[in-house]
């Protein structure tokens, strides 16, 4: 498994697009928090990083499918999946290695964002001005939020053998997963009754939650079993064997 | 070490690829497949490494059976798929360093360091796989099966697109793999079934048409020897001259100046033919003497239905 990941993270970043796709994500940050005046963390005159939290879910649903979109349909496109099949290393074992190693190029990503908090901590007046305790929930909210768009993309990718099929089916349940029961529970019909009960299935609700700062068992349960139900999705495509 | 196939079915959505396929193949046996394009010879071989499941049947390696202790079978099976997969921006070390690892090798570098020795990657070990020719890459290939040093070695044709130096390397390695270990593989040549084989198995529309010891393959041609003749001059040969050659049976005139001459098997008829063509005049310029062809039995069992 620890073969697998390192392996994916290895070949992650010694083809280019590894670099690109982080260096881009960081630009995008970068260029959104510091410079364009409308989301600037400057011109809002608040010593908070409120604008990651809230730009973070949508980048992410392009960059994370973007990571996982080769991770099992290269290998199904150009006939490896049949090397590692034939290993003595189960499925399972194959769908965490690969996970694990998203998980790690995703951590590499959010890393050098840790310079954002010193920046506003440094600006804040006084310095140290700011909610440590509430960005140190959102990391770990947007740590699960990466997790479960990383299974979804990981399931995306096991479905076809075409590398951009697996992107934008990735992309397409990311914003469902994240989004549509959020956008659902606003039609007239449901407000004032399932509304409420609708947002809950989307993983906005639940990463709104965490980014107040406040972990409740319930939203890391909600996290789990979303990753749990992708990982497991892909388990079922890769037994069977149609390929 | 054996490994055993019992009534192995594969049907793909409507089509069967493998129809009530039933071998087994004991240590020390090479054994060649043979069939025509899609007669199910990588389907038995996708189903014998794991790869995909049957639809009905057994396939057992080594008492271990392939569906239900796949993970055990994967252990004893080193398998070098059709086409030679592999990860072309990799490094060749980097490559085999992580199957070793797959494989769980106790001191990987040792062993990949043996295995680049062994398959004469010396020269290329510290290219990406995708610098290198198709013939290496098939080493790179062979090497990455046989790294665990596996008890059953399965090849998808090892050796298409090695020029001929790289075949005999690659088919001495395999003999001397058969020696102790199970080899199974398939091949378009015939030749090399006949080089490198001692068991046999023609598989034609998921069928099994022959299973056999090559030495017995004999007995299934038509019972019969030939001999190849080519002449100087083709216009002038009377072949009633050749009436009362004991044992013959048949002469063909296959191409401009050659004529097959059948004789009745274990009968060398050469000798004759020459003191004939002596004696009326004709100029032989090439004689060959055929036991039997591989063709021959190949064509004769996939083309008749």
């Amino acid at each position: 498994m620890w073969t697998i990941a390192f392996k994916e993270a290895s070949s992650f970043f010694s083809s280019l697009a590894g670099l690109i796709i982080s260096g881009v994500f960081l630009l995008v940050m970068g260029l959104m928090l510091f410079f364009f005046p409308d989301t600037s963390i400057l011109s809002g005159n608040y010593a908070n990083m409120d604008g990651l939290f809230y730009l973070a879910p949508t980048i992410f649903t392009f960059v994370i499918p973007a990571i996982t979109m080769r991770f099992f349909a290269e290998e199904l496109q150009t006939g490896t999946i049949e090397l590692l099949a034939t290993k003595p290393i189960s499925d399972l074992k194959i769908i965490m290695g690969k996970f694990l190693a998203g998980l790690f190029l995703i951590f590499l990503c959010l890393v050098p964002t840790l310079v954002y908090y010193y920046t506003v901590y440094q600006l804040g007046s006084p310095v140290g001005n700011l909610d440590t305790g509430g960005i140190m929930g959102s990391y770990i909210g947007l740590f699960f939020l990466s997790a479960s768009f990383l299974s979804i993309g990981i399931f995306a990718s096991a479905l076809t053998h075409n590398q951009v099929v697996a992107f934008v089916i990735g992309t397409f349940l990311c914003f469902i997963c994240h989004w549509f029961f959020l956008y659902v529970s606003k039609i007239p019909a449901f407000v004032g009754n399932v509304d409420y009960i609708l947002q809950k299935f989307g993983i906005d609700y639940h990463y709104s939650r965490m980014s107040k700062g406040v972990i409740d068992l319930k939203d890391v349960v909600f996290f789990l079993s979303v990753i749990s139900i992708f990982l497991s999705l892909t388990h079922f495509v890769l037994q069977r064997r149609k390929w | 070490m054996s490994v055993e196939v019992n009534n192995l079915t594969k049907i793909y959505g409507t089509q069967k690829a493998l129809d009530n396929v039933s071998f087994s193949v004991s240590e020390g046996d090479i054994l060649g497949f043979l069939g025509p394009n899609g007669a199910g010879k990588s389907t038995t071989m996708k189903i014998l490494s794991c790869f995909i499941p049957q639809t009905s049947g057994e396939a057992t390696i080594g008492g271990k059976n392939v569906k239900s202790e796949s993970l055990e079978v994967r252990r004893l099976v080193g398998y070098l798929p059709e086409h030679n997969p592999l990860y072309k921006d990799m490094y060749i070390k980097e490559y085999l360093l992580y199957i070793a690892k797959l494989y769980g090798i106790a001191r990987p570098f040792n062993r990949v360091k043996d295995m680049i020795e062994l398959t004469g990657l010396g020269r290329e070990q510290k290219k990406l796989i995708s610098q290198i020719s198709k013939g290496y890459r098939q080493r790179v290939g062979l090497a990455q099966a046989m790294i665990h040093n596996p008890e059953v070695l399965i090849m998808d044709e090892p050796t298409s697109g090695l020029d001929p130096n790289q075949l005999m390397e690659i088919r001495n390695v395999i003999r001397e793999i058969g020696k102790e270990k199970i080899v199974i593989f398939s091949t378009h040549i015939m030749q090399e079934v006949e080089a490198l084989c001692n068991r046999v198995i023609i598989i034609n529309k998921g069928k099994i048409v022959l299973d056999d010891n090559t030495e017995k393959l004999q007995t299934v041609s038509k019972g019969s020897t030939t001999v190849m003749v080519q002449f100087v001059s083709p216009g002038k040969i009377d072949t009633t001259r050749f009436k009362h050659i004991k044992g013959l049976k048949d002469i063909k005139h296959t191409e401009n100046n050659v004529f097959e001459f059948t004789s009745e098997r274990d009968s060398d008829i050469r000798e004759q033919i020459f003191d004939s063509c002596v004696s009326a005049g004709y100029k032989i310029i090439r004689m060959e003497h055929r036991q039997f062809s591989m063709e021959d039995i190949f064509q004769q069992l996939t083309l008749k239905s």
